[in-house]
């Protein structure tokens, strides 16, 4: 996955929610609420970047350890619920 | 008190506007009110642009285009091109008929999110027949041109007993279609579908068929397209957590601005329901004594009231507890522990086991069935 590039599926709308203070998801009809790590990571996912270039760019941000397992950990779920795809 | 509870309020993030009650097709399981034909103030391009700002300063992200057919509408663009402004995401939800494949570029262009277009059934003459229109070959026409313009497309089929032995070519013509996801919607009997009851409801067998045909193709087409089954709850033992309760999520402008928390709320006895005319989408939302009148838990009776899953499912349905038991505050009988569960099921059993209702047609959603058929209840039009 470290060298894949993830994209968005077009079904879903990312964006900021100022009533809610957080990032949330949006689909026909639906709509998810994402956590703060979650809402971080799709904000990077761009189509251009690869994983790898993801993580970076957030340990930039977020001089945290373990970025990358959490990281992966999550684009794996998103890309179960089919958020996005690589 | 009004209020104490405005704080558990929540926020409307789904507004359902229905633009207006007019429409070319006649469906006899139409959720809109029996009272169509009493709609016709409808509110303006300006109500509803104002209507549209005040709910999302409140959080509303997702917004329903409906009605009635809101392609009779001919500010559609306008309406769309302001909730796109606004950044809202939003959902037509069509018949199909009142566009073509220009009029979806155009709502493309306005900044219309997703397209969900309607059928009666997964064959012409059937749908036709139900629709009370010609418009099978249009629809699928509409279900390709969505697709060419690069939106998901999305199918919404409502399954009462005329098509639920349908269901596998009702799928089968979802996938030719390349639908993206397909909502199989049981009819809910309210309005108009409850007139029509006998002729609607599905036996207990026909229904669980119906469920093993739809999880057989979730499972096929996983990851390919997502289909949504919706189980009717009479043949279920726990009720519906009902708009995700009262006053909650979901906020519904009826056509003249009346405000609501559900499609039905209008037919419960002794409720005004406040009108965006004269009241601010935050006061109604907040403060009115409509919309928080089954909000929390203090307004329950038992079982509702000491039982563990009342955060769950709230109760139900407010509107179906009072259609059936005559208290709009009573437990929903679907659930098998109202008092009233049995009588609901011995009804359901004799009226699907019935064929009396052949003898007695099929009433189409027409104003001119409208003015016959509404109920007795005053009904304050809203003239302004």
């Amino acid at each position: 996955m470290i060298n894949q590039t993830p994209s968005l599926c077009s079904m879903y709308r990312f964006q900021w929610e100022e009533a809610q203070g957080n990032y949330v998801l949006l689909y026909p009809e639906g709509m998810v609420k994402l956590s703060r790590t979650a809402g971080e990571v799709l904000k990077r996912v761009t189509g251009d970047a690869t994983v790898k270039q993801l993580v970076s760019a957030l340990q930039r941000d977020f001089p945290e350890s373990d970025l990358e397992n959490d990281v992966i950990k999550f684009l794996t779920e998103a890309k179960q619920n089919g958020w996005i795809s690589f | 008190m009004a209020g104490s509870l405005s704080n558990i309020a929540g926020k409307p993030l789904w507004l359902l506007a229905e633009l207006t009650y007019k429409c070319p097709l006649q469906c006899p399981y139409c959720s809109n009110p029996l009272e169509i034909s009493k709609y016709s103030n409808e509110l303006t391009t300006d109500d509803w642009f104002r209507v549209l700002r005040e709910a999302r300063a409140l959080g509303a992200m997702q917004l329903g285009l409906s009605g009635g057919e809101p392609l009779v509408r001919t500010d559609l663009e306008e309406i769309i091109t302001e909730a796109h402004r606004l950044g809202y995401y939003s959902n037509l939800i069509t018949s199909g008929v009142g566009m073509d494949a220009e009029r979806v570029a155009r709502f493309k262009t306005a900044g219309l999110d997703h397209i969900q277009i309607s059928f009666q059934a997964s064959d012409k003459e059937l749908n036709d027949f139900l629709g009370g229109t010609s418009s099978f070959a249009h629809k699928l026409e509409m279900a390709r041109a969505v697709k060419d313009q690069g939106y998901p497309m999305v199918l919404n089929i409502v399954l009462h007993q005329k098509n639920i032995e349908q269901l596998d070519d009702i799928i089968k013509m979802s996938i030719e279609l390349k639908a993206d996801f397909v909502e199989l919607a049981s009819t809910q009997y309210y309005g108009w579908s409850r007139l029509n009851v006998g002729h609607l409801l599905p036996t207990k067998e026909q229904v669980m068929k119906a469920e093993s045909i739809a999880k057989h193709y979730q499972t096929e087409m996983k990851d390919k397209m997502k289909i949504l089954y919706v189980v009717p709850d009479y043949y279920e033992k726990r009720p519906k957590a009902c708009m995700n309760g009262w006053g909650s999520i979901f906020l519904t402008i009826a056509p003249d601005g009346r405000a609501l928390p559900c499609h039905a709320a209008a037919t419960l006895p002794d409720i005004e329901f406040p009108n965006v005319k004269n009241n601010s989408i935050k006061s109604i939302w907040t403060d009115s004594y409509a919309f928080n009148k089954f909000r929390g838990f203090e307004w329950m009776e038992e079982p509702c009231r000491s039982c563990p899953e009342k955060e769950k499912d709230f109760g139900g349905c407010r509107c179906q507890a009072y259609m059936m038991t005559g208290d709009a505050a009573a437990a929903d009988p679907v659930c098998d522990k109202s008092s009233h569960h049995e009588a609901l099921q011995a009804d359901v059993a004799s009226i699907a086991k019935t064929s009396s209702h052949k003898n007695e047609p099929l009433i189409f959603r027409t104003m001119r069935n409208s003015k016959k058929y509404q109920t007795d209840k005053i009904f304050s039009p809203q003239q302004n």
